[in-house]
């Protein structure tokens, strides 16, 4: 390990106790862990998955990140990379996925469906945007990004992690942003439950009977 | 190349008097046939006349006045399709099911029952495929609008020529991709489980024996549709007696993004590019067959330059992917990895020309109707010149000798998966699944579109109907493909790479053309019906990764459920074409 990515800079220490010492505060350390080794959840949806294999094979070679480590459970992962179209059929798993995941976590949203729902997002079983149910923390553009893309939106995720303070991260907070989202249901439509009195606002009201639908 | 008429080798008007009519309306070909007497004259059609091979089964919607089944059937020793078609009121459309006599038709049954609301009477488990249970509506309904409805067709005037518009979410009530039916009351509703369909239909068709008068509980399992290996978001019950797998339902449409719906609002060129996110792996075949399609439609030539770089593309295209379909296959056999980087050191390069040619690693988005959109440079012909004369069969002569005779590989594919020739063709298996059992059925020389009647190249075929055979067929395709792509890299002339005026708003005149190509995972199959707009009337995709799973559960039975990984894999499946 680098001392400069681990030493506070503006403290000195003598030159025959640097490779023993080191002056440090508690959130550097501790995001310097975290930032080293991302473990994705080995998690794809669509085509930019195809992608997300292509960068963690030779050529691109996600291991000189330290995100290589692609875990199949969701137990063992920090970052979920949503590489694809988000479904209404699969948002229920995705948000269980999510849920189960320990914390820390992150989302990447790769791609334009992951993003905003993309070439899809007219579709009647597309949700336009994986951030309508997670928090996301980088999004990559592209359909499908390239490998390099994917690559620079994950360094983007360790300078954010950089930048993190264990007394403001979220998970260590009170209140509704620490708790586990809730599991959207199949009904006539995706009902997300958080909308629960918007949709029956909207549907026990009067404008509702102007659509006509077979 | 325009395939010669179907109707003419065999009259059924003759065979059925008063029940067959031919199909008069111009541009479409074929026979209708009389609803009420259909499983007779299918049954006719595949044990007389020997069509044995149900392609393609699909609806089409001719709001305001009818509905309508299309039916493409082949024959297995090659020739063109027979069509035929049933015509039914949109109120009430039910069709009898021709499950039994084809096997083959039941999971796109299922599909049109789903999407568009046809039942079929006879039907052993007519439930919807890609939308769950309780989802209200029948998608492809021309009169069903989705929540994000602006227009019937594209362009929108909003976008061109206006050039503003509102965010679909400023539009819409609940600002959100969201229908509820009006009266829905969200906390009175109450939650079922929507796949219980499944595993009731499990319980239905399988019961367990009890043999010895022991009663032994029976299991169900899910995998997926988060699994790593399920190869995306597919997702299977498997019912299992012990480790034995006595009963399977595929259960499908986590990747179901409206392909078709999208497609139909589409002008035709707009449509080249969603092919391409059909099966993401091959987008050069898909775009292939939907060239066709339109093509046979048009009635255009294509130019003989163009013909040439579509022959190459699509061949390396299929290299890739059974290079990559062995790096996963060995995957899912536990060889974690080292094959499959093997495999994706050769993709690469393969990727890097359809970069150089059409400006995309896998989204190509690169044929025109009449030809395609960018001209080879010299540099990159020499670039795959080497690649196929040097450095490809020598990667391939590697993998044969690090992988075929491999005691492991061997002994988990050797008579594992069996399927009969009978029941491939039954279950309408098309590609290297096909050719496992022994079927050495290749469109490529069945019924041969494109140029492909110009190269030599033998169609691989091995009879033992197993896992280790589907290996092999791969093995020899690819040696194939590499074969075609030299001798077209020999024949290839200068001149346009266009037969007609590139431009963005086609003319296609009224009638409807099948358009089908032998991908890397099978028949491949464009259904296009115009009305003469600027948008496809229908669109429909006969996706080989959706009908090869039919036998996916006959495959597995009396298998062990760690083989079912394995089975699965060698069937080749890809999510964005099985759900569309
Ligand atoms: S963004 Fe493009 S490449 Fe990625 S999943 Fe969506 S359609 Fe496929």
């Amino acid at each position: 390990m680098n001392p400069k990515d681990i030493n506070l800079p503006g403290y000195e220490i003598p030159e025959e106790l640097k490779h023993v010492i080191a002056i440090t505060a508690l959130d550097r350390l501790y995001n310097w862990g975290r930032r080293s080794s991302v473990w994705p959840l080995m998690f794809g949806l669509a085509c930019c998955a195809i992608e997300m294999i292509a960068t963690q094979a030779a050529r691109y070679d996600l291991a000189r990140f330290g995100m290589e480590v692609m875990r199949p459970t969701p137990r063992q992962a920090d970052l979920m990379i949503v590489a694809g179209t988000v479904t209404k059929k699969m948002v229920p798993a995705i948000v269980r996925l999510y849920n189960q995941m320990p914390e820390p976590k992150y989302v990447l949203a790769m791609g334009a469906c992951a993003s905003s729902g993309g070439p899809f997002k007219e579709g009647y079983n597309v949700v336009a945007g994986i951030d309508k149910f997670l928090p996301v923390d980088v999004y990559v553009p592209g359909c499908p990004p390239t490998p390099q893309a994917l690559i620079n939106g994950l360094i983007l995720l360790q300078k954010k992690i950089d930048k993190e303070s264990i007394k403001q991260v979220r998970w260590y907070r009170k209140g509704p942003d620490s708790v586990a989202i809730p599991i959207p249901v199949l009904g006539p439509d995706l009902i997300d439950t958080r909308r629960i009195p918007d949709i029956k606002a909207h549907t026990l009201s009067s404008t509702s009977k102007t659509d006509d639908q077979s | 190349m325009i395939a010669p008429d179907s109707t003419t080798t065999i009259d059924l008007v003759a065979r059925f008097p008063s029940v067959v009519t031919p199909d008069t309306r111009p541009g479409y070909s074929g026979w209708i046939v009389d609803p009420a007497h259909l499983t007779e004259v299918a049954t006719a059609i595949r044990n007389e006349f020997s069509y044995d091979l149900l392609s393609s089964v699909t609806g089409v919607d001719y709001y305001p006045d009818k509905m309508e089944v299309v039916y493409h059937a082949y024959r297995t020793t090659g020739g063109p399709a027979l069509v035929f078609k049933v015509q039914i009121p949109r109120h009430n459309p039910v069709v009898p099911s021709v499950t039994p006599i084809w096997k083959g038709a039941e999971l796109q049954e299922r599909e049109a029952w789903d999407l568009l609301g046809i039942r079929f009477e006879g039907h052993p488990d007519l439930r919807r495929i890609f939308m769950w249970e309780g989802f209200a509506g029948h998608p492809l309904r021309k009169d069903w609008k989705e929540p994000f409805y602006e227009e019937d067709v594209k362009p929108f005037k909003s976008r061109w020529p206006e050039g503003k518009h509102l965010p679909a979410e400023m539009r819409t009530p609940l600002q959100d991709n969201l229908f509820f039916p009006p009266g829905f009351d969200p906390e009175a509703f109450s939650f079922q489980d929507p796949d219980q369909a499944a595993y009731e239909a499990l319980r239905r068709q399988h019961r367990p024996t009890d043999e010895d008068g022991i009663q032994t509980d029976v299991i169900i399992i899910n995998m997926g549709p988060q699994h790593p290996s399920t190869h995306g978001v597919f997702r299977a019950a498997v019912m299992l007696d012990g480790e034995t797998i006595i009963g399977l339902k595929p259960i499908v449409g986590y990747l179901h993004r409206n392909h078709e719906k999208i497609g139909e609002r589409n002008t035709f060129l707009q449509n080249m590019p969603y092919t391409d996110r059909l099966d993401y792996f091959n987008s050069m075949s898909n775009n292939f067959g939907y060239a066709l399609a339109v093509e046979k439609l048009m009635g255009i030539p294509v130019a003989e330059r163009a013909e040439y770089i579509r022959v190459i593309m699509a061949e390396l295209s299929r290299i890739q992917n059974h290079l990559v379909w062995f790096g996963m296959m060995l995957n899912d056999l536990g060889a974690m990895y080292t094959p499959a980087l093997y495999a994706f050191e050769e993709r690469e390069l393969i990727l890097d020309i359809f970069e150089a040619t059409a400006g995309s690693r896998m989204m190509c988005n690169y044929f025109r109707f009449g030809g395609v959109a960018r001209d080879v440079s010299e540099d990159t012909l020499r670039k795959i010149h080497d690649l196929v004369h040097d450095r490809l069969p020598r990667k391939i002569d590697e993998m044969d000798r690090l992988l075929t005779e491999n005691e492991v590989l061997v002994s988990r594919l050797k008579g594992i998966g069996y399927l009969s020739a009978e029941d491939a063709i039954r279950t309408s298996m098309t590609g290297p699944m096909l050719r496992a059992s022994g079927v050495p059925y290749d469109i490529r020389r069945a019924d041969p579109y494109s140029i492909y009647d110009r190269f030599e190249f033998d169609v691989a075929c091995h009879p033992e109907g197993d896992m280790y055979a589907r290996y092999q067929v791969r093995m020899d395709e690819v040696r194939e493909s590499i074969k075609i792509i030299k001798q077209a890299l020999k024949q290839i002339p200068q001149g346009p790479i266009m037969s007609v005026k590139p431009s963005y708003q086609i003319k296609v005149p009224p009638g409807e053309a099948y358009g089908r190509v032998e991908a890397p995972k099978g028949e491949l199959g464009f259904y296009i019906v115009s009305n003469g707009q600027p948008n496809p009337w229908r669109y429909h995709v006969r996706a080989p990764s959706l009908i090869n799973l039919t036998s996916l559960e006959m495959m597995c039975i009396g298998e062990k459920i760690a083989d079912f990984v394995a089975i699965l894999g060698a069937v080749d499946i890809v999510l964005g074409e099985l759900d569309r």
